[in-house]
């Protein structure tokens, strides 16, 4: 593996002094969620940390995800990658086309073969192979094909941790997840519709600065940015503590910015960093803009219900119970969601 | 007109989510005169609805004595009306905002001299003798 620069030799290169680089350590501990007194520990680990190499892989996606990567403003991606990470392969980031492109990655497997990332956006299809290609490479076989030197893999993006909008019934290219085909390496899940850029971001951070995986959650995620709900850390709960809601989104309640839980909210059953991370440099999220979390980031979103129906009302996490439902016939499954209708009428009629 | 709109409160910034906050600085001022120890309070972990970042910030107001780094962007660093309470924003270098805290203390670490540069300064300033 080719000797790569220190990050604290890059920014003593660059003219960092000492007080500037603790002002990073201490915008990374921010990132990562970590206490402030663990700045003395990171700057100790990403004083001696090497820049990592990492291929970024697009697969059935829209680039969202990586719109999002470039709007991180701590640390900026361009920061990233020419100061923390070494970003060898990006088809959209990327000067080099074509043959040249290929060849880059296949060099930065070489180097760097068993300690570089594997960063994925986007699902894989497995129905027909020539639903996406890349320089004529299956999805699936360039997957396998780069991830076998990786240390890791990060799936970016509901597509890639969970199969996302491609994945959405009824499925028509047989649209997988990372995690699905990767079984021997480990595979972080940074899911979102996009993913939050510094979350993203922190990931690598994570790695470069413990050069290991952050803890993670029953479906992969990083406890640090997906241990708490929206509706945890959500700047609106005291009003649902005090049960104060918008029915409709023009109501006074809306006006006062009351909480959003009626209209369809799903911030009590997503996990994820919304509320405190926002988006856009800190600007605000979804709930701030007056919209109810849609759930972006938890497993099968686009299939789990209505985005507009209460959780009251039990169509959330519901594809199992609509699954027996169409098993037990048609009648069934009306009646059931005519009470589910009737629940909802009634809970907004209380409300 | 619902009893939910009678209730409505007049059209206020605050969401109630400041004044733990103020609770919690307050506790860190006891901890750092009974025990020296000081308290860092990294304000992008909490949820903060419209006008409540800016509310906590004129609540603490400004003391005597502020400070501005430059190193990888600009920093601020200045004491709050109430002695021992800093407030440092540090913003890289597009002048974005990367981080935000309280600290508590009587002197931010950060404005200290490091012993890096100082080394470093010293071989410059040697360096005006050859």
């Amino acid at each position: 593996m080719k000797r790569t620069p220190t990050v604290g030799e890059v920014l003593r290169a660059k003219g960092v002094s000492r007080r500037g680089f603790l002002k990073y350590c201490a915008t990374t501990a921010s990132i990562l969620a970590l206490p402030p007194s663990m700045i003395p520990r990171i700057a100790e680990a990403i004083e001696s940390a090497r820049r990592p190499s990492v291929i970024w892989l697009s697969f059935q996606e829209c680039t969202g995800c990586t719109e999002s990567l470039t709007r991180s403003a701590a640390p900026t991606v361009e920061g990233l990658i020419f100061d923390t990470i070494s970003l060898d392969y990006h088809h959209t980031l990327q000067a080099a086309a074509g043959d040249q492109a290929e060849a880059a990655r296949h060099a930065a497997m070489e180097e760097n073969d068993g300690g570089y990332l594997v960063l994925v956006d986007g699902s894989i299809p497995m129905g027909n192979p020539g639903f996406s290609t890349i320089a004529g490479i299956s999805n699936v076989d360039m997957l396998k094909e780069t991830v076998a030197g990786a240390a890791a893999v990060v799936a970016i993006g509901s597509c890639a941790a969970f199969g996302g909008i491609p994945g959405a019934n009824p499925n028509p290219t047989g649209a997988v997840s990372v995690m699905d085909l990767v079984t021997d390496k480990p595979v972080i899940n940074v899911p979102g519709c996009p993913p939050i850029p510094t979350v993203m971001t922190a990931v690598l951070a994570h790695f470069l600065t413990f050069g290991a995986i952050p803890d993670l959650d029953k479906h992969g995620r990083p406890m640090t940015f997906f241990g708490t709900t929206i509706h945890d850390r959500c700047y609106r709960r005291p009003f649902y503590e005090q049960g104060k809601f918008a029915n409709t989104f023009d109501d006074e309640g809306a006006k006062a910015g009351w909480c959003l839980f009626k209209l369809g909210c799903k911030g009590p059953t997503t996990y994820n960093a919304c509320a405190t991370a926002k988006w856009n440099s800190g600007t605000s999220f979804p709930i701030e803009a007056g919209h109810p979390c849609l759930g972006c980031s938890e497993p099968n979103f686009w299939d789990a219900g209505g985005f507009y129906e209460p959780l009251s009302t039990g169509n959330f996490d519901s594809g199992e119970k609509l699954a027996g439902a169409a098993v037990a016939g048609v009648a069934l499954g009306a009646v059931a969601a005519a009470a589910g209708r009737r629940r909802q009428a009634k809970f907004t009629k209380e409300g | 007109m619902t009893t939910q709109q009678e209730s409505l409160a007049p059209a206020s910034p605050f969401y109630g989510n400041v004044r733990p906050i103020l609770n919690e600085v307050m506790h860190a001022v006891d901890r750092l005169l009974e025990t020296d120890e000081p308290t860092t309070i990294d304000l992008a972990g909490l949820p903060f609805g419209p006008g409540e970042l800016e509310h906590l910030e004129a609540t603490l107001g400004t003391g005597e004595l502020a400070a501005k780094l430059d190193a990888l962007g600009t920093s601020r660093i200045r004491e709050t009306a109430y002695p021992g309470v800093w407030w440092l924003e540090h913003r890289n270098a597009f002048d974005e905002v990367v981080g935000r805290y309280l600290e508590i203390t009587r002197t931010p670490a950060i404005l200290s001299s490091q012993d890096a540069d100082i080394i470093a300064g010293r071989a410059r300033l040697e360096d005006q003798f050859e």
